[in-house]
């Protein structure tokens, strides 16, 4: 079983350094299988991998022995295209055979493009449409508080998913109930499908809107694992939903992917794959 | 969201007959717009964003607010084609779609693009096989699947030229140009019979029709003489044509739509109260594991294979 629990006795640079390494793998890994599959979404594989690895590898309180257990912390990746990453994640936490990451998205495959929870152990809700992981989350947070446990709850969203009233729903109902249980963090590559955020709908000013919904609000270099670490480890008590701006580039660790939008969905050629992977190791 | 080109020689992606169409209606009237969802590169918009600048409105990834911002573009005097993947404009939107635009009787016209399984690996939640029973159950809004480019372009006419609500169901799987008289017509409300026959029809819509008609080319071999309705219009739907259908006495429905309020339940509707014969239902029955939609629909038994077993099994042969 990996290490499931904030390393204490560690530095953070050495937790750090764990969390990197294992980063690292996980992108090699997403990259390798939406090259297989012919399909995937590597740009928000990539910008989303750090912040996955901060989770599953320091913060987070789980055992792929039991996925349902009771008091284990909660993690929603809301932006449910993020499969490459978040089965590579999964499967490196121990939560399925890493063998089995070859089958994505093949013919009856349990490891389908969007997960599904009925069939993938750690996987808490099927996401897929963007703007349903915050209401769930905030259910999860108000059934803890109810029962006063101790576990947490944390979401990752896309910034253009931000668009969708559903997340401004939810985040009225976290401010409003103090569900200090909560963190969010949204990958704020600043792009979207088709364009970047600012250019479709504009978000900015981000932080100011998550305050004036009650939340605490910080940012972050949402690919510095050091400055991550803190924020999710739960160290600092909140009293409020906390929302982590994590600023990531898109397609974040491969050159000529990054900050491009016709990598949201692109699949590199052979030629690419090999320099992307190369880049990777560097 | 993406999904292999399915596109082989011969056959046809129907969203370039769709923006093909709005292209040429947005140049002869201004009133026409397009509202899109983060969806220009899905809905293949590009080019109308291009020439029409100002009448391209991408509301970001907000569906509900897409179809409300429809209505309301449609109250100042726009013909609205509210563009997105049938599953998110559809499912997401269903009360707005309901309030905004069928109850309301609003000019909009929603286009749902990728119907079915075309998202394939992407999986329920990207499938949109509920979208026909969704908006049927409304009665106040058109209903229009079309099997072909040619199709098509006249689904987006016809609901060009109408004042009220229609969803039309725009498939990216490539289909073949379906063979038709050189003066053929469409007409909302009105099926087509592509193929005559009296041992028994096979009703079908979207995809489903060239594999219907290659399921009667089977069955002649075999001495079977089946007809092919191509049922485009779901809702209104052309009772006559379903009753002539089922004084054949037997009728097999196929659709890339879920078995449960689709075609083959508003065939039943009709049949069941007027003029009892045997069916059977052809279509997906719940949702669909991981696959390709081609994988899919063979794993169903989409296929001019099983139809055409389908109706020998009706017939008892
Ligand atoms: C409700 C809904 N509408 C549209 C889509 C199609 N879609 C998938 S990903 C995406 C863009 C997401 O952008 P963002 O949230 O910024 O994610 P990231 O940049 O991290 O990939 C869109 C529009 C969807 N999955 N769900
Ligand atoms: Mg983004």
């Amino acid at each position: 079983m990996p290490e499931s629990r904030p390393r204490r006795g560690q530095t953070l640079a050495e937790r750090a350094a764990f969390v990197r390494e294992q980063a690292r793998w996980i992108r090699k890994r997403a990259l390798r299988i939406v090259f297989e599959a012919r399909q995937g979404h590597p740009g928000g594989d990539l910008s989303a991998t750090d912040v996955l690895a901060a989770l599953y590898f320091d913060a987070m309180r789980y055992d792929p022995a039991d996925p349902r257990w009771q008091a284990r912390d909660r993690f929603i990746l809301s932006k449910g295209h993020a499969t490459g990453a978040l089965y590579s994640t999964l499967a490196l936490a121990g939560f399925f055979p890493q063998e089995e990451l070859t089958t994505y998205m093949q013919p009856l495959s349990r490891l389908n493009g969007h997960p599904n929870r009925n069939k993938i152990p750690g996987v808490e809700t099927n996401t897929g449409p963007l703007g349903h992981g915050m209401p769930v989350a905030v259910g999860i947070a108000i059934a803890a508080q109810i029962d006063k446990a101790d576990y947490r709850t944390f979401i990752i969203t896309g910034d253009g998913e931000l668009q969708e009233g559903s997340n401004w729903e939810a985040a009225m109902t976290a401010g409003h109930r103090k569900l200090a249980s909560l963190t969010l963090i949204v990958d704020r590559n600043r792009l979207q499908q088709g364009a970047g955020t600012e250019d479709t709908v504009g978000l900015d000013p981000l932080d100011d809107k998550f305050r004036a919904f009650g939340w605490d609000v910080v940012e972050v270099d949402g690919h510095d694992i050091e400055a991550l670490l803190p924020l999710l480890d739960g160290s600092t008590p909140h009293d409020r939903p906390l929302c982590i701006i994590a600023n990531t580039v898109k397609g974040k660790g491969i050159s000529f992917m990054e900050n491009k939008a016709s990598w949201h969905h692109g699949v590199p050629n052979a030629e690419q794959y090999e320099q992307a992977m190369k880049e990777l190791d560097a | 969201m993406s999904s292999p080109a399915t596109q082989k020689s011969g056959l046809f992606d129907c969203r370039d007959a769709y923006v093909k169409t709005l292209e040429a209606l947005g140049a002869a009237d201004e009133r026409i717009v397009a509202v899109v969802n983060d969806s220009v590169g899905s809905s293949k918009l590009g080019g109308f964003r291009d020439k029409f600048p100002e009448r391209l409105i991408n509301v970001g990834i907000a569906e509900q607010n897409m179809v409300g911002v429809g209505a309301g573009l449609a109250n100042g005097g726009k013909v609205a084609f509210v563009s997105g993947a049938s599953c998110f404009l559809t499912g997401r939107s269903l009360e707005q779609v309901k309030a905004d635009v069928a109850y309301s009787q609003a000019n909009v016209k929603l286009c749902g693009i990728s119907s079915g399984v075309a998202y394939g690996e992407l999986g329920p939640t990207h499938h949109s096989i509920e979208d026909v029973a969704w908006l049927r159950t409304m009665g106040d809004i058109t209903v229009l699947v079309p099997a072909d480019p040619w199709e098509t372009e006249q689904c987006i006419r016809a609901a060009a030229e109408m004042d009220g609500p229609v969803f039309i169901r725009i498939s990216r799987m490539g289909v073949p140009a379906l063979p038709r008289a050189a003066d053929a017509s469409f007409t909302i409300g009105k099926a087509d019979i592509l193929r005559e026959g009296g041992d028994g029809a096979i009703l079908a819509n979207g995809t489903m029709v060239c594999r219907a008609l290659e399921a009667a080319e089977t069955l002649a071999v075999e001495g079977i003489s089946a007809r092919v309705v191509n049922m485009c219009s779901m809702s209104p739907i052309d009772e006559d044509a379903i009753l002539a259908a089922a004084q054949t006495g037997a009728i097999v429905t196929v659709e890339e739509h879920s078995v449960r309020g689709g075609l083959g339940s508003a065939v039943a509707e009709i049949v069941s109260q007027n003029a009892p014969c045997r069916m059977k239902i052809l279509g997906f029955a719940g949702f669909q594991p991981t696959g390709s939609a081609e994988f899919l629909m063979e794993h169903s038994g989409l296929t001019a294979t099983n139809i055409a077993a389908s109706l020998r099994g009706l017939l008892g042969r």
